[in-house]
Order: C-alpha cells, then structure tokens, then sequence
C-alpha cells in the first residue's frame, strides 16, 4: 500500500486516507428507461463535479445508444414490484407505453433531456462513450448502428484498462 | 461561516468558498473570484454564463442545470466546460457568487 495514501492513528491503527473520486466507469446494462436513466444521470452528475466519466452499453443496454432504438426506450411495467401495478395489468396492451408517457412527461418537468440529447451531453461534456464488444457481436450490431457520440466497440478488458484507477459503478 | 476579503470587500463564503449573500457581489469580486479557479480573464461569454446564473437564481431561488444553462445562453456544451474548465455550473455558480446549485442535471 503506498505510504502517502495511509495516516496512522494515534492508537497505531494505519488507515487509508479518503480521497475525492476523480474517476468514474459507468456500466448500463439494462434496456428499459428506468434501466437506462440512472447510469446518464450519474455520468453527467459526475462531469458536472468535474469529476472524469466513461460510460459502457452492454447487453440491452446498448438499446441507449442505438440510432433508430434510442428514441423509443419504454418503462418496464411487468415483474416491478416498485410500480404497484399487478402483474396481469402491466402485461395488458399500452400499459408500457402509458407508463413510458407519464414518466417521459415527469422526466421533462425535472429538465432531464430525453435519452438522445442527454447521450449527446455527456459526449459534450467531455464523458466517453463505449459499446461492449460482446454484446454488439451478440446482437449482430456494427458501428454504424450507433449514434455518433459512441467513441468506440471495445472488449471487457479494454474496458478495464480504461478505467484504471476509475471507480466502476454497475447499473 | 467563515469570511473572506475579496477585492477589497469583505465577504461571506460556506465551506467550498461560495459566497453565502449573493448581494455583495459585484464584477470585481467575480474577477478575483475567478483568478481563485483558474481563470484569468473573463470574455464576453464568461459574462453572459456569469449574469445568467444570477438571474435564474434571483428568479428561481437556484442556479440553472447545465441544460438550462446551454439552452439559454446560447452557449454550447463544450465550449461550456472550456469556459469553466472542470464543472461549469458549480464553477460558474462560485464566480457569480451564488450557492451551489443544487439540481442534479
């Protein structure tokens, strides 16, 4: 352990020194919009602090940044406890979109941008953005399939070496 | 609450250094205020970000989100954080001597 980052107190016991986060890598696994919007929160949350932000689309993820998908997230309204809607009822046609209408609408009241333009701000602002090789294989996807901001489709140890000394949040 | 003299002016700052009353402050305040974070002049559009925040906050009680700060300045996103290099609203928010936004966007 580096000797600078550890202070010792005075009952003998090192400890690590907090640091401020310098560095985040966020991972966006899920497809659906309340999947999608907490990981775009927090990546632009992180370049607001001035804080350095990658963003990796895996698995259904990769639907938030897909040109002619990213338009069209819908909300989950089956197998979500959190939504108190019963099961039989979330199932029924245009309950996802009434759902994905009401939380769009709520999303715009709090001045958080729909997914495209929130993708083109953390691009913007200086955050990276990266598709999972894996998954875009899986899918059977090519670059062109992206929006332009996606910087690269990179494997899960370039993701790694990217995000050296980064901490990694899983969404 | 600690206070801090600032172009000849004693000033009220919280912990982080933002001013804690937003009338105290004029543009030469904000000039030094600036130099503290890096800046060592302020163009034309340091100034527009600068009086933005300052309405919206007079208005609304809190600084605007990046959002509201590219769509009324006119002032892309980009070049927003080369304005402000690391964190425009809250850089921006301390030069304009108003509190931290607290929005999340």
């Amino acid at each position: 352990m580096n000797k600078s980052n550890t202070q010792t107190l005075p009952n003998e016991i090192p400890q690590i020194k907090s640091q401020p986060i310098e560095k985040v890598s966020i991972i966006v696994s899920r497809g659906s919009l309340e999947g999608v919007y907490p990981g775009l929160i927090m990546a632009n949350g992180a370049r607001m602090e001035g804080i350095e932000a990658t963003v990796f689309f895996t698995f259904f993820g990769l639907e938030a940044i897909i040109n002619d998908k990213m338009d069209n997230l819908k909300v989950a309204t089956v197998g979500n406890p959190a939504m108190h809607m019963p099961t039989w009822l979330g199932g029924l046609p245009g309950i996802s979109a009434f759902a994905t209408r009401k939380m769009k609408q709520q999303i715009e009241e709090l001045d958080i941008p729909p997914v495209r333009e929130f993708i083109e701000m953390i691009h913007d602002s200086g955050g990276e953005i990266y598709a999972c090789k894996a998954s875009v294989d899986m899918f059977g996807l090519s670059k062109e399939d992206f929006c332009p901001q996606v910087k690269d489709i990179i494997s899960v140890g370039h993701f790694y070496e990217l995000s050296e000394n980064a901490q990694i949040i899983f969404t | 609450m600690s206070t801090a003299t600032i172009a000849h002016k004693t000033i009220e700052v919280d912990q982080e250094g933002f001013m804690k009353d937003h009338t105290q402050w004029n543009e030469d305040i904000a000039r030094e205020l600036a130099k503290l974070e890096g800046i060592d002049k302020l163009t034309d559009h340091h100034w527009s970000v600068i009086n933005l925040m300052r309405r919206e906050y007079k208005e609304k009680g809190d600084g605007p989100s990046i959002r509201r700060l590219t769509k009324e300045s006119g002032v892309p996103i980009k070049e927003l954080y080369q304005l402000f290099p690391k964190g425009p609203a809250k850089k921006a928010a301390k030069i304009a001597g108003i509190p931290k936004p607290t929005g999340c966007i």
